[in-house]
Order: structure tokens, then sequence, then C-alpha cells
């Protein structure tokens, strides 16, 4: 297989990060993704072979090191690795998994990653975004697919001022400049 | 904004949401036994209440799960959600407060 990986390149470059206005935005780079679904009793042996182990709450993030995995469902967890370790989680937790049925898929050129930061992070989100991120009901660690505006948005709460934004890649061009819109408009 | 309770995501904005037709109408088990006039009532018999309608939901922009739902077409409010599977939940109708 030829190796692509020199060729990759995010999308979003040129199209600035934020246009200097209050410097909340900053493009995240290339990272590994991979959608995993499968039953509950699957998960001892995805904590096992990814080392983080999902949460069973819902909307809950859990990281550990580099890694971490996103609850999206009741059967679906997002996977986030550092770039290139695509094969190698798959393998692994293919060997795991052996003769359970599951479904894992390499997600990771599909969505491009976003960072809102800063005190206005919020104000900037809720532009598009209908959720409400008030520490209370959106705590630190809350993850959630939801929408920013058109586009539908994987939204992870990383720190009490600081979101990331997974976005599809054919949409985050738009995301980035709503985004960029809505820092301006502050 | 409305709020729709999601069985598991809890309570979140209804533009995350679509509708799926009305609930609980099972698929024949046996459709080849079936004559034209009961499978026609399968595929296309609803029963379009005025009032409490139980009715399929899907969290579409979350977390992507079916699910069903007690709404009352008058006013739009949810009376419940519940998970696909559950018993249909009893919820008293407010009465006399919709003859047309």
């Amino acid at each position: 297989m030829p190796d692509l990986s020199q060729a990759r390149r995010s999308v979003l470059e040129g199209l600035g990060s934020s246009d200097g206005a209050h410097g909340a935005l900053s493009l995240l780079p290339p990272i590994s993704r991979l959608i995993f679904r499968g039953r509950i009793s699957t998960i001892g042996r995805v904590a096992a072979a990814f080392g983080v182990e999902p949460a069973m709450e819902p909307c809950r993030a859990a990281v550990s090191g580099e890694r971490a995995a996103l609850w999206l469902g009741p059967d679906e967890w997002l996977l986030l690795a550092r770039e290139g370790e695509a094969p190698a989680i798959i393998g692994r937790l293919a060997d795991a998994l052996a003769p359970l049925s599951y479904s894992l898929v390499d997600v990771s050129h599909r969505q491009v990653g976003l960072k809102v930061t800063g005190e206005d992070a919020q104000a900037i989100l809720n532009a598009g975004c209908p959720l409400d991120l008030d520490r209370h009901a959106f705590p630190i660690g809350m993850c959630t697919r939801t929408l920013l505006q058109k586009t539908e948005i994987v939204l992870w709460r990383v720190a009490e001022a600081a979101f990331q934004l997974e976005v599809a890649r054919s949409f985050a061009p738009y995301a980035l400049r709503f985004l960029q819109q809505a820092e301006r408009d502050l | 904004m409305l709020l729709i309770d999601c069985p598991f995501c809890g309570k979140r904005p209804e533009l995350e949401f679509r509708y799926a037709g009305e609930a609980h109408i099972a698929r024949p088990a046996d459709p080849s036994g079936l004559g034209d006039e009961a499978w026609g009532r399968f595929l296309y018999g609803r029963g379009n209440p005025r009032g409490m309608h139980a009715e399929r939901w899907r969290h579409l922009n979350g977390c992507g799960r079916f699910f069903n739902a007690l709404r009352d077409t008058t006013d739009d409010r949810f009376a419940a959600t519940y998970k696909i599977g559950e018993e249909r939940p009893m919820v008293a109708e407010p009465q006399g407060a919709r003859k047309a």
C-alpha cells in the first residue's frame, strides 16, 4: 500500500486560525480516530487492548495519556490516538476481540479537530450550538455529538475554558468560518 | 426551544431529533400469509389521534438511537420518553380540555 501519511494536509490550511480576533480558535494536528461499535460485553477487552476504559456513563470521555475514548452512543465510542497509530490499534483490537462481533472503522481522515479556548469559548460555540454549555450542565470531560449551526460536530469539554470539536472534513471550512465570524461578533 | 428528554443523553434541544412515525407497530411475523387488506393496514393504517400519541423519535445528531415518546398532538408537549422495547407508560390525559 502506498504511504499516504506524507501527503496528508489539513483541509483548513490557509484559512487562518483566527483572523486577528481574540485568538480563541486553533486547528488541531492530525490524529488517529476510530469508531468502535459493539456490545457492552466487549468493552473489557477494548479497555485492555486500547489502554483506555471506555466510559459507560452517557456523554463522557475517558482519557489515558494521549489516548481517549469518547462515548457517542450506548454502543458507540470514538477512540482517539496519536497520528499513525490506527493500523496498530486495529490489529490489537482485532486480536483481543477475535470471536466477538463488533465494528471498528478508521475515520482518521473523515474529520478534522478544532479547539476553542478562553473565557469566550462558551459564547462562541453557543452562536451555533443550542446546548447549555454552563459548567454545571456541561462539565469537564463531557462529550457529545451535537449541532453547530448546519453541521454535525462532536463537542468535548477538555478543560474549564477549552472545547475540542470534531467536524466532518467537508464541513470543516464552513465550521471554521462560522466560528471565526462568531468570534468577531463577540 | 423545545427540549426532548432522550432516554440516553437527557434533555436536549429538539433540533437534534427526527420524528420517525407512530410507535408500537409490529411487523407481521408471516407477511406472505396475510391478505392484501391486512398488509395494507400494517403499511398505511395509522391512528392519527388527537391527544396523546405514542411515536418513535431518533436522536439523530446525538447518540443516534431510536426511542419512543408520548406526545400530545394538540399542544406538542412530551409526556414521557422511553427506550425501544419498553412498555408504553401510563400517562393521565387531561380530560375535557381538547373538545373541538
